[in-house]
């Protein structure tokens, strides 16, 4: 059961993305909020909603930055084509370690992904297209559908903005579609969903590829919008960037992740000048912080707070079993 | 000189004993693992972490405190452990009952505290612990030469593997821990300190790892890096060899780090990403683990 935020709540922050360009925002940060928004929301449709826990997911985001950037540099594609080109990657690698990680579940599963996640981020090392330790540079925005120059950095904003918007909007369906309560019932308890008919590793394969393919979307996005792909893109330490955001927001919210993706990145931009290089361990901090003391994450408690005035005890995301 | 497939014997030999070396860090690394996994239900980021700080403990126990190299190998392992035992105390005894992935969460929270801590505070440079004396140089057996700090190391290890598997699988204490797998509720009732016991596993799993780390800082860059890729190696090892098999943990490190040594070999580009192939092997043909069972 979702408690609704108030409407006018959505209504601020709809004000605050369609005017943060004009209000003395640096728009390539909010750009960068935005990618790391999506990534988390689609990480969060695999956690939160299909309680896997995937340690290897900067291997999508991070693989659908490189094809694009490949293809847009060395084949001359456009931002639309070399887009789609990622994306369409990412789903093809989605299904390929979803496939072999979803036969363990649990613990198994998460180590699974690492290590399948590694194993790319070595590829991208040694492949011959990727530029090496030094990734791909001066990616060209290009213009969009031969309209839209994406040089500038308002119009590349609203475009990120739109797409956020449409993944956003996208899992909500998904969650609430059947497919998505057949999802949360095997999250819940898989032997009654499998004793009840469903294929439940079709339900999580599917779910996997859906999360592969919208992380390859913000990943995608995001070399275009910095202009590089590099390794710290596939790297484990974005993977791990990813969960906390979820983790830290709300898992199993659907506003969670975009609050959580916020947190850190506006951390990671501000506090790095601050404190220099303990930004890692601090993140790590958040890190135990969350697990032992706000499981729900931000958003997550809130919603039980709203709840607990109506009587109603909330459920911990992730449920002891 | 001898040749197949026109790679020098000595040559081949020579990656081998490398890989071995490896292999006896892997093995480590995954019987502590596996332990900490069997008892606590605990999947322990943290791992590498704890094998960096025992490297870490040694190089500045040389350094500051001018302790020599056998006895930082017992010290090194003690220090670490003891702070294994207060982790588990103060932050994983609250997430017991809990999803074990809560577990593998905060675990890899630490993971990134302690890394971030030794790269700030040390730098991203390394350095290395010099080889002691009596271990320095080299066998030379002829159709090969054999550095003398290495073949300790594989002896170290295999040695204290078998040791830990001596006594997790054969004596009283074992049979206690074991019980306390099976049923640790009841294992209380009888009058055993089963919160102690877990502490005591936790920093024993973790003292494993310090130990491989100490033995490594002579042949290895110490720097706060040095366990992060490390210890997914040692995941995909535990995935192949079945988590719930201490033997199968032991065997797995060594033969995998042998493979990874030959693979360097024949075709070095692939050496990294050898042991994750062949974890998706394994996953295709046998999910369990080739010792694990379901």
């Amino acid at each position: 059961m979702h408690v609704r935020l108030p409407a006018v709540f959505y209504a601020l922050i709809a004000l605050f993305a369609l005017c943060a360009p004009w209000v003395g925002i640096y728009p390539v940060f909010m750009m960068r909020l935005l990618c790391f928004a999506m990534f988390a929301c689609a990480y969060n449709l695999l956690l939160g909603f299909g309680r896997m826990l995937s340690f290897g997911h900067a291997a999508f985001f991070g693989f659908a930055a490189y094809i694009t950037s490949w293809l847009v540099t060395a084949h001359a594609a456009g931002p639309g084509s070399g887009v789609a080109g990622g994306v369409a990657v990412a789903a093809v690698l989605g299904a390929v370690i979803g496939g072999l990680a979803i036969r363990r579940q649990g613990i198994y599963f998460a180590m699974i992904t690492l290590a399948l996640g590694q194993l790319v981020y070595f590829v991208c090392l040694e492949a011959p297209f990727t530029g090496g330790e030094n990734g791909l540079q001066g990616v060209p925005r290009g213009t969009l559908f031969g309209l839209l120059p994406l040089r500038s950095d308002v119009v590349m904003y609203y475009v990120v903005l739109a797409a956020f918007v449409a993944t956003f909007l996208f899992i909500r369906r998904v969650v609430h579609s059947p497919f998505g309560q057949v999802l949360k019932a095997i999250r819940e308890n898989e032997s009654r969903a499998i004793s009840l008919g469903y294929d439940s590793n079709r339900y999580k394969l599917v779910a996997f590829v859906l999360s592969a393919t919208l992380s390859g979307l913000a990943g995608s996005l995001n070399a275009l919008v910095l202009g590089f792909a590099t390794l710290s893109d596939v790297q484990q330490s974005t993977s791990g960037e990813v969960i906390l955001m979820t983790l830290l927001g709300g898992t199993g919210t659907f506003f969670g992740p975009v609050v959580g993706a916020a947190i850190i990145v506006t951390l990671q931009e501000y506090l790095s000048d601050i404190v220099g290089g303990w930004v890692t361990a601090i993140i790590g901090v958040i890190f135990v912080a969350c697990v032992l003391s706000f499981r729900r994450g931000i958003v997550g408690e809130l919603e039980a707070l709203r709840l607990r005035r109506f009587g109603v005890t909330a459920k911990e995301p992730v449920a002891p079993t | 000189m001898t040749q197949i497939f026109g790679i020098p014997v000595a040559v081949i030999l020579g990656q081998l004993m490398l890989g071995l070396v490896n292999g006896s860090f892997y093995a480590l690394l995954s019987l502590g693992l596996a332990v900490i996994f069997g008892l606590m239900g605990v999947v322990n980021f943290a791992h590498g972490a704890f094998y960096t700080l025992g490297a870490f403990a040694a190089l500045l126990g040389l350094q500051y405190l001018g302790i020599n190299y056998w006895a930082s190998l017992v010290l090194a392992p003690l220090a670490v452990g003891l702070i294994g035992m207060v982790v588990e105390r103060l932050l994983l005894r609250r997430l017991y009952g809990l999803d074990p992935l809560y577990g593998l969460l905060l675990t890899f929270g630490l993971a990134l505290i302690v890394q971030g801590s030794l790269h700030q505070v040390f730098g991203a440079t390394g350095q290395s612990y010099p080889v002691p004396e009596s271990l320095s140089g080299a066998l030379n057996l002829h159709f090969m030469f054999l550095p003398l700090y290495r073949a300790w190391v594989i002896l170290a290890s295999v040695v204290v593997c078998f040791g830990t598997w001596f006594v997790i699988e054969r004596t009283r204490l074992g049979a206690t821990l074991r019980a306390a797998t099976e049923n640790a509720p009841l294992l209380q009732a009888l009058g055993v300190n089963v919160p102690l016991l877990k502490a005591a596993t936790y920093g024993g799993g973790v003292a494993l790892a310090a130990l491989a780390g100490a033995l490594a800082s002579p042949v290895v860059l110490v720097n706060s890096h040095m366990g992060e890729s490390l210890v997914i190696v040692v995941f995909a090892v535990v995935v192949i060899g079945g988590m719930g098999s201490i033997l199968g943990a032991i065997v797995s490190g060594l033969v995998l780090g042998l493979v990874e040594g030959f693979t360097k070999v024949i075709y070095p580009e692939a050496s990294n990403i050898v042991v994750f192939v062949i974890m998706a092997l394994v996953l295709i043909a046998r999910p369990a683990g080739l010792f694990g069972r379901r």
